[in-house]
This record gives C-alpha cells, sequence and structure tokens, in this order.
C-alpha cells in the first residue's frame, strides 16, 4: 500500500459545549478517491474546514506526506496543496473564467497582470482536464451552468498544482448529464495523481468513482473501507448507525 | 462572415495562430473579424451587460434637447463651463466607484472634501502657513478619515452606510466649529484657483490629445506583444486603430472647441482648463490600478463574492481598508477643484454634493450592488448629471427642477442596474 498523503489522528473540535468530532482517524491516498459519507450533522464539513485551514482543530495529529503539520490558516493548507472546491463553489461571478482561475495567484510581468500567460494555462488546464463544455475561457462566470461552475472549480484547484483536492457536494445541485461530466472530471483528476477527496450524500455517485469510503456518524469515524469490499446496504447501515464496521480501517 | 484573424498583422504568424484556435476547443472571445466582436458586444449589451451606454445615450440626447431649447446651451463658452462645472463632480464620483465596488458607501466623501478644503483654507489665512504645506495636511486629513472610515468598515464591522452617515454629521459640525456659522474664506492661493479658471496654451490641449494617443496606442501594443508571446489569438487590430481614432476625433473635437475664443472681453479666454487634464490623468491611473494590478482585481474580487476571494487567499479586509483610503484622498481632489472653481470655502462646504456623487456613479452604470462599473462610469454619469444642471439653469427653472429631474435620473439608473444585474444572473445563483 502506498504511503498515505493525508492521514488525520484522533482530530477533535468542539463549538462550545458541543463536540463536533471526537477523536476522528482519517486517511487519503494520492491518485485514489475516497470519499467522505455521513449524515447531516455528522462532521463531514467541520472535517474538511480543518483540513481547509478555515476552522482549525482543537487537537489531534494531521500528517501530510508522513511529517506533522499545523493548519491554522487557508494558505497553511495552499501552501501544502491542499485545496477544497466547496459546495457554493466561491467563484466571482463578476469575472471571468481566467481570472477565477487565476485569484489570488495572479501572473505578473513587470508589476501588471500578464492576461495572455494566464488565459494561455488556464485553457491548457482546462484542455487537460477534457473540459469541452466552456465555450470561452473570458465568458464571465455569471453566464455559466452549475456544472459548467463546477468545471471552472475544480480547474482551479488543477491549475494550482494540489496534491490533495477536497469537494464538497460537487453533484448536489446537478442533472444527470451534467452529474456524469463532473463524475468523469474527477476521475481524470485522480489519474493525474491528485488525492481527492469526495463529500457525497449520493451513494451511488460514490460507489462510481470512490476507491475508499471513510463514515462519519456523530462525530465518529465508524468505517473506512475500500469501496471494492462493500456495498451499498452496509455504507447506508454505517450512516444511519444500524450497523457496525467490524474490520479494521483500510 | 469575415475570415478568422483578418486584419492581423504580417507580423504575427496568423497560420500558427489559425492552428492553435482550431485544435483549441475552448476559445477566448478575441477570435474573428471586427464584424465577430461587433456581434459579440451587441450579445453582452443583450445579455444586460450594458456599461455607460445608457448614460452614454443620455448624454447625447440631453445635449441635443438643449441644444434646441437654448441658444446658449451649445456654445463654446457654455462648453468650456459646463467641463469646469463637472468636474468636481467627475472626481468625487470617481472618488466613490473605488468603494462602490465593493458594494459600500461612503456618505462622508463630500464633507471630506469641504472639510479638508475648509483645513486649507483656515491654515493659510488664519495660521499663515505655506499653501504647499496645507494642502499636504489637506491630504493627511483625509487620508486618516479613509483610514478611520476603513477601520471601523473592515475591522470592526460597522455597515459603512452608518459610519459614513455618521461622519457625515460629524464633519458638518466641525466644520461650524472652525469656521463658524455665516463665516466665509476667500481662496487666495494663485495655484489653486488656476485649476479651474486657467487654460492651457492652444497648442497645450494638442499636445494633450497626443500624448493620450501615445499612451492608448503603447499599451495596446505592449498587450498585444504579450498575448503573441503566450500563443493566445489577439484581437483583430481593426479594434485598436479604431479605439485611437475615437480618442483622436474626440479629444480633437473638444480641444477644438476649446481653442475658440471665449471671452466677451478684451481679454481673450481660449484652450483647455487645466483641471481637465489633471481629472483625466488620474482617470487613466486610477482605471490601470482597477484594469492590471491585484489590488484593483481584488476589489472586484471582494465586491462580486467576498467569500470567494477571502477562499482564494485575497486579504479582504484590507482590500476594504485601502478602498476607503483612495475613495477619502480623492475626495480631497475633488475638493480642491470645488474651491478652485468656488473660490471661497463657507461652513456647508461639501454638505449637497455626495448624493449626486453616488447618483453619477449609478448613471453612468456602476453597480449598487458592488462587483460592476468603471471610473468612466462615473465621469460619463457626472457629466450627465452636470449637463442637466448646466441646461435646467440656462432654461432659467426654479432649482427645484434640477433636483426632481436628477432624481428621476438616478432612479432610472438604478432601475436598469437592477434589471440588467438580473438579466446576467447574477442574483440567481449568489450565495
Amino acid at each position: 500500500m502506498d504511503m498515505p498523503i493525508i492521514e488525520l489522528k484522533g482530530v477533535v473540535k468542539s463549538f462550545g459545549p458541543v463536540d463536533v468530532l471526537k477523536g476522528v482517524n482519517f486517511t487519503a491516498y494520492p491518485g485514489k478517491i475516497t470519499a467522505l459519507v455521513g449524515d447531516n450533522g455528522a462532521g463531514k464539513s467541520t472535517l474538511i474546514k480543518g483540513l481547509a485551514g478555515v476552522q482549525p482543530y482543537d487537537g489531534g495529529q494531521v500528517l501530510f506526506d508522513g511529517s506533522p503539520v499545523t493548519l491554522h490558516s487557508p494558505r497553511d493548507a495552499g501552501d501544502l496543496g491542499i485545496e477544497v472546491v466547496y459546495q457554493d463553489l466561491a467563484l466571482c461571478d463578476n469575472l471571468d473564467i481566467v481570472q477565477n482561475m487565476f485569484l489570488g495567484r495572479e501572473e505578473l510581468s513587470a508589476g501588471t497582470f500578464d492576461e495572455g500567460r494566464m488565459e494561455r494555462e488556464a485553457a491548457e488546464t482546462l484542455r487537460q482536464l477534457s473540459v469541452r463544455t466552456v465555450k470561452s475561457v473570458r465568458q464571465k462566470v455569471s453566464s455559466l451552468s452549475g456544472g459548467q461552475r463546477q468545471t471552472v472549480a475544480i480547474a482551479r484547484s488543477v491549475l494550482k498544482k494540489a496534491k490533495v483536492v477536497i469537494l464538497d457536494e460537487p453533484t448536489a445541485a446537478l442533472g444527470v448529464a451534467q452529474t456524469a461530466q463532473v463524475l468523469a472530471l474527477v476521475k481524470r483528476l485522480a489519474e493525474q495523481g491528485v488525492s481527492v477527496i469526495l463529500i457525497s450524500h449520493n451513494l451511488v455517485d460514490v460507489f462510481e468513482v470512490a476507491d475508499y469510503i471513510s463514515v462519519l456518524y456523530l462525530g465518529q469515524m465508524v468505517a473506512s473501507v475500500k469501496a471494492s469490499e462493500t456495498n451499498n446496504e452496509d455504507v447506508i447501515g454505517y450512516i444511519t448507525g444500524a450497523k457496525t464496521y467490524e474490520g479494521t480501517p483500510a | 462572415m469575415s475570415a478568422p484573424n483578418s486584419g492581423t498583422p504580417p507580423t504575427e504568424s496568423t497560420t500558427a495562430l489559425a492552428a492553435l484556435s482550431t485544435e483549441q476547443l475552448i476559445g477566448s472571445g478575441q477570435e474573428g473579424g471586427l464584424l465577430d466582436q461587433v456581434r459579440a458586444w451587441v450579445q453582452r449589451v443583450r445579455g444586460g451587460d450594458m456599461g455607460a451606454l445608457p448614460a452614454v445615450a443620455g448624454f447625447i440626447v440631453l445635449s441635443i434637447l438643449f441644444t434646441i431649447l437654448s441658444p446658449y446651451f451649445f456654445t463654446e463658452r457654455n462648453f468650456a463651463n459646463l467641463l469646469t462645472q463637472a468636474a468636481t463632480l467627475v472626481m468625487l464620483g470617481m472618488a466613490l466607484v473605488f468603494v462602490l465596488l465593493l458594494g459600500e458607501i461612503d456618505l462622508s466623501a463630500g464633507v471630506t472634501a469641504g472639510l479638508t478644503m475648509v483645513i486649507f483654507v483656515v491654515l493659510i489665512a488664519v495660521v499663515n502657513l505655506n499653501w504647499i504645506l496645507a494642502l499636504a495636511i489637506a491630504f493627511l486629513t483625509g487620508i486618516a478619515i479613509g483610514t478611520f472610515i476603513g477601520f471601523f468598515v473592515a475591522k470592526v464591522g460597522i455597515p459603512s452606510f452608518v459610519v459614513t452617515l455618521g461622519l457625515f454629521l460629524g464633519f458638518q459640525g466641525l466644520e461650524l466649529i472652525i469656521i463658524g456659522a455665516g463665516g466665509l474664506y476667500r481662496v487666495e492661493t494663485p495655484e489653486i484657483l488656476a485649476i479651474q479658471n486657467s487654460t492651457l496654451p492652444t497648442w497645450g490641449g494638442w499636445v494633450m490629445v497626443a500624448v493620450m494617443l501615445a499612451i492608448s496606442a503603447t499599451m495596446s501594443f505592449i498587450d498585444r506583444a504579450r498575448r503573441t508571446r503566450a500563443e493566445v489569438p489577439n484581437r483583430t487590430i481593426a479594434l485598436v486603430w479604431a479605439k485611437l481614432i475615437a480618442i483622436a476625433v474626440l479629444g480633437g473635437g473638444v480641444v477644438l472647441i476649446l481653442n475658440q475664443n471665449r471671452g466677451t472681453g478684451f481679454k481673450a479666454i481660449e484652450g483647455v482648463p487645466i483641471v481637465v487634464p489633471i481629472t483625466l490623468a488620474i482617470l487613466w491611473i486610477g482605471t490601470f490600478v482597477l484594469d492590471r494590478t491585484k489590488f484593483g482585481r481584488y476589489i472586484y474580487a471582494v465586491g462580486g463574492n467576498a467569500e470567494a476571494a477571502r477562499r482564494s487567499g485575497v486579504k479582504v479586509a484590507m482590500i476594504r481598508w485601502c478602498a476607503f483610503i483612495v475613495c477619502s484622498s480623492l475626495a480631497v481632489v475633488s475638493g480642491l477643484f470645488s474651491i478652485s472653481k468656488v473660490g471661497s470655502v463657507d461652513a456647508a462646504a461639501g454638505r449637497e454634493i455626495v448624493l449626486s456623487g453616488v447618483a453619477a456613479a449609478v448613471v453612468g452604470g456602476v453597480s449598487l450592488f458592488g462587483g460592476r462599473g468603471r471610473l468612466i462610469h462615473a465621469a460619463i454619469g457626472a457629466l450627465v448629471i452636470a449637463v442637466i444642471t448646466n441646461g435646467l439653469g440656462l432654461l432659467n427653472l426654479p432649482a427645484g427642477v434640477n433636483y426632481a429631474v436628477t432624481g428621476g435620473v438616478l432612479i432610472l439608473a438604478a432601475t436598469i442596474d437592477a434589471v440588467s444585474r438580473k438579466r446576467a444572473g447574477g442574483s440567481i445563483l449568489r450565495t
């Protein structure tokens, strides 16, 4: 087995009197898709917000590539190559695709924007991910469909040379065809060696793309299994707490 | 249908670009000839991205209307008058663009201009300070005011509307305390009076147009060279020529009119008022910052989606803070334009103009919701409002009509803003 790129050990987080994460262990591997599932309130969002540096964990250990790291700000996470694609997509409607993809890391030449170079790299990244649905890289994001926005948001993380991409419900608001496109994009992302953490409520999507499935239940990691060694029914059991996982965490 | 890349100069390897764009599945919106670009622009306008188009149309319609109604409107003298009357509002509108782009507002910008000018004039008249030193203190006061507003908005988190409303009242009080009720100071500094009352020599106007053409051409060709180096398609070069011709014709026309003798006495009054090149320079620098630097891009990003900007590593609070400082500093410049025109400062300086400044920006196409608009929009919007004031004044209509018409135009402009924003789909997916 490969060495995990992300390893969380006994991570805890509480908001006032409420313990949201009660000592969670979690691993993700390079080039693999790990699905993180669990019911509402299980702690999925809190877990990824910690990884993203948005809401630091209260305790526990975070290992990145085997060495302990601290994630206190989005910048810490970004420096390590951890990128989050949020459910609400975090794109600026009033900017175009290139401007969004390079937001916060614009390329300069003589102190001013080198729009040509940014446009080329953005187009190349989209091409590399075989994106065909976008007409022009200079389209305003406000004119894009939900699936196209998701595509831009994912391509943005690729452009940043992310090693770990966390996708928060990437297909939640999408139709059938767009869901298929985004899932294909997620697979290509993993093929390029990126470790993908996929948060989803849709188990059909999860079983279609995931290599590993980790289940959170009331702030505890109740199961970590290979997708090929489990089934829909078991995973629903873990999510609802009706079933207990007996094996060793994969 | 015109062929792709028609009109590109032979220096750029047209064949390589053509090959690239067929291989490239995703376009860049830069391909095609002049006709394609015009078509794309029409499509953008239809989609709700109208920019300053309604304001330009309004400006032209109003100008024609007043030319018909008043024999004094379309004269060299009134034209120069219009520009100097508008200058204060143009500058204040441009100042406000920086905060409006963030979706914030600065209701104190007018009285910031007023208060700093009160300080400026009192320092000279009462303390006998050197005018340059007094000017420096006025600007430092402006920067301090911006810093103060920015602190409360960006760090403490009070809505800008409330903070600046407080300052709007407070500064009026401060002006009263410094000057005293009914008090008035004359502006005696010739350098300040010259801004609005002196003109460039007639050849100076032509130099000004030449400089504008040179800068515009240089920037366009640097941009094209960079795009060529990055091997992405350039817009058809016809667009560059069209822009240069537009600057030459418009600028040349304005200079030609202003170079006519508009004096009524023995002394000839001719040439471009000095305020014009100053305003153009600030407009150009500000546009450069907004379009081509990180600070400018981040202002748009924060105005579009502050949370997205924050997650991208943009220091949102810092951007907000700096935008308020820029706004207050430019408000000081508008104050200078104002006292240069009026020739005096009283205790009510800047009280009335601030809402006109916001109106100017909105009329010109700057969105009150943030994220959309340019400096030139505020300038055009200010010209529209100035034309209304100027034209109605020439018709000898009571001041009340002026307020009513300006208010109506503002509501119309805000309606266009809201409707076009809906059309652009911005309101549907905004979180």
